[in-house]
């Protein structure tokens, strides 16, 4: 869209929690449906600032493609890979079940 | 020397280990005491590894008692901010969501720092995730500013300026984001440098906003800031950002502090309405004397300045939201599954992970940022951001085609009251308006202590900027300035800090 609003919802809110995977609390959505709206109001001033000539710029340096031989090297061990992981089993990462049947 | 080791600077420090005039076990042991002693008030560690640091120092006075050929600063102490891996020690980033993770890894900056044979004291305090200017949005409780300790030490690296302050540490590491290590160094009367982007390495450094971030030196003096710097920079191939040129000749400026001829720009948008008067009165006094010195100095304009901050809080919760999506409590960090769900999917436990372990400060600037990157919106917000920070570019450019460094206050104002402003985003924010566009574009930034404000008593720091790469420039004129005001003040600046109170 062109002409973006600088007003938030809490239904806006809600959506992005989701999009963010936040489970916030009613009461966390209250009050961010409160606050953004005063925060991107003011960012909002960047809009008028540049046309549409003006290049953007994503990092201050110029970003190349770096690349290494392609030979290998030292890396963690599946010991310290897994060391720090909430479940493991058999060297591998033990997460909840992704899809929605039980 | 004197008997009070916590109270020497790096740079004697140095010298009095490679002279065998004291031991770093002695040194170790004088700052693990201190820590004991203060730090229940300043609360400026997370995590304290005295025995760590207590070996490292006895390995080096062995290799040194050999005749070992040395780095300058081994055996010297240093406190790390706890953004960056330590490999066997905790990094929490102050949120909860890492409670207990030991990274299987060093940092880049650690691993040098291992290597030149620093012992590692600790990790700092900060806000979460670096999100904040006052590390009271830390998840593991406030550090109090050593000054007076009912107020902020500044942020996010608070805990790395109040260490230093607190002669808890003479050299610190802090990251600096939009300000997180010259804002605290202005309001705790420390020395703190953002290096040219790219100039030392992000390799380790938990990300909050991957094109702005920059680690670099938090420290009593100049010379002690340029010799850390000096350790910490250099390419480093495992960053894809790092610049492949030699590291500036820091330490040589440092020592010349000559600022005869050299031409500096009072930027013209950074003072009036918003800055404190006492902040201002200090500011206009050491550019005086800068003058007095032989320097020539002239107003310039970075119009685009007042577009610095819509497009900061723009492009850094933007990134933030994106680099914060691999907190997923799959691989490492707190797992919390949902109350009253039966067997829950791996989206409920990330969703309910993440609710738990974010503290309030996260949480809004991801949902900003994501805000930000919708579809329908990402042009207008996050396009538009970046091309202020091509405008922003052009206008330091013009400025530096005339000048060889600008000043300005470093923060509009001195340190305020814990709670002061933290159910007031906004006003934060704008607290971060001398500091974020050196970020923005990617410029060295140091900012140094001028003295005390008259209204409240409280350190005021002045901020030099340079061009790119020209990170010499700042230690030059910043130690030309240190030596011109500790010759009017008769002594440092932090030698007039209220003696703090041993807790035990």
């Amino acid at each position: 869209m062109s002409e973006p609003v600088t007003g938030i919802s809490r239904e806006d809110v809600v959506h992005l929690a989701g999009l963010a995977r936040i489970d916030l609390s009613d009461a966390e959505l209250d009050h961010l449906a409160t606050e953004l709206p005063a925060i991107l109001e003011h960012v909002a001033s960047v809009q008028e600032a540049a046309g549409a000539d003006v290049p953007a710029m994503s990092h201050p340096v110029p970003v190349d493609n770096v690349f290494r031989d392609d030979v290998v090297r030292p890396s963690l061990s599946p010991e310290d890979a897994l060391a720090a992981a909430p479940a493991s089993d058999q060297q591998r990462f033990l997460v909840p079940k992704i899809l929605g049947e039980s | 020397m004197s008997s009070d080791l916590t109270r020497k600077t790096a740079d004697e420090l140095a010298q009095s280990l490679a002279s065998k005039e004291v031991s770093s076990v002695e040194v170790t042991q004088a700052l693990v005491d201190r820590i004991g002693s203060v730090d229940g008030s300043i609360h400026a560690f997370l995590h304290v590894d005295a025995e760590g640091a207590l070996a490292t120092a006895a390995d080096i006075d062995d290799r040194r008692a050999k005749g070992e050929q040395l780095s300058y600063l081994a055996g010297v102490p240093i406190a790390v901010k706890d953004v960056l891996a330590t490999r066997g020690m905790p990094t929490t980033c102050g949120s909860k969501i890492l409670d207990g993770w030991i990274p299987p890894y060093d940092a880049t900056v650690t691993a040098k720092i291992r290597s030149a044979g620093l012992p590692i004291l600790g990790k700092t305090n900060m806000d979460e995730f670096a999100m904040g200017s006052s590390t009271e949005h830390s998840a593991y409780g406030p550090t109090h500013n050593p000054w007076d300790t009912t107020r902020i030490p500044g942020g996010s690296g608070g805990g790395s300026a109040a260490a230093v302050a607190a002669f808890e540490a003479p050299l610190a590491i802090g990251t600096d984001t939009g300000g997180s290590i010259r804002q605290p160094g202005a309001l705790t009367g420390t020395v703190g440098v953002k290096p040219t982007y790219g100039g030392v390495s992000r390799y380790g450094l938990v990300a909050m906003a991957s094109s702005l971030d920059q680690a670099g030196p938090v420290t009593r003096t100049v010379l002690d800031a340029a010799l850390l710097h000096e350790l910490i920079a250099g390419h480093d191939p495992m960053d894809s950002t790092s610049i492949p040129d030699a590291v500036p000749a820091v330490v040589a400026a440092a020592r010349r502090a000559d600022v005869k001829g050299l031409r500096v720009g009072i930027v013209r948008e950074l003072g009036g309405e918003g800055f404190q008067p006492g902040v201002e009165a200090r500011f206009t006094e050491a550019v005086e004397l800068l003058t007095s010195a032989g320097a020539e100095v002239v107003e310039v304009s970075i119009p685009s300045i007042s577009y610095a901050l819509g497009a900061y809080y723009l492009v850094m919760p933007s990134e933030a939201s994106s680099n914060l999506a691999k907190f997923d409590a799959m691989r490492y960090g707190v797992r919390v599954p949902p109350a009253g769900v039966d067997d829950p999917s791996a989206e409920q436990v990330m969703a309910s992970s993440r609710d738990a372990g974010f503290g309030d400060e996260v949480k809004r600037r991801i949902i900003l940022g994501t805000y930000a990157l919708s579809s329908g919106y990402y042009d207008a917000y996050y396009g538009s951001a970046q091309k202020v920070r091509t405008i922003l570019a052009r206008d330091f450019d013009a400025a530096f085609a005339d000048v060889d460094v600008l000043v300005s206050p470093t923060s509009p104002t001195t340190a305020y009251p814990l709670g002061d402003k933290l159910d007031d985003p906004l006003a934060m924010y704008l607290g971060d308006i001398a500091t974020i566009p050196a970020n923005l574009v990617g410029i060295p930034g140091l900012s140094l202590p001028v003295g005390l404000a008259d209204e409240d008593g409280l350190p005021v720091g002045l901020q030099f900027l340079a061009p790119q790469k020209a990170d010499d420039r700042l230690y030059n004129a910043a130690a030309a300035l240190e030596q011109l005001l500790e010759q009017k003040w008769g002594g440092t600046l932090l030698s007039r800090a209220p003696e703090l109170e041993a807790t035990r």
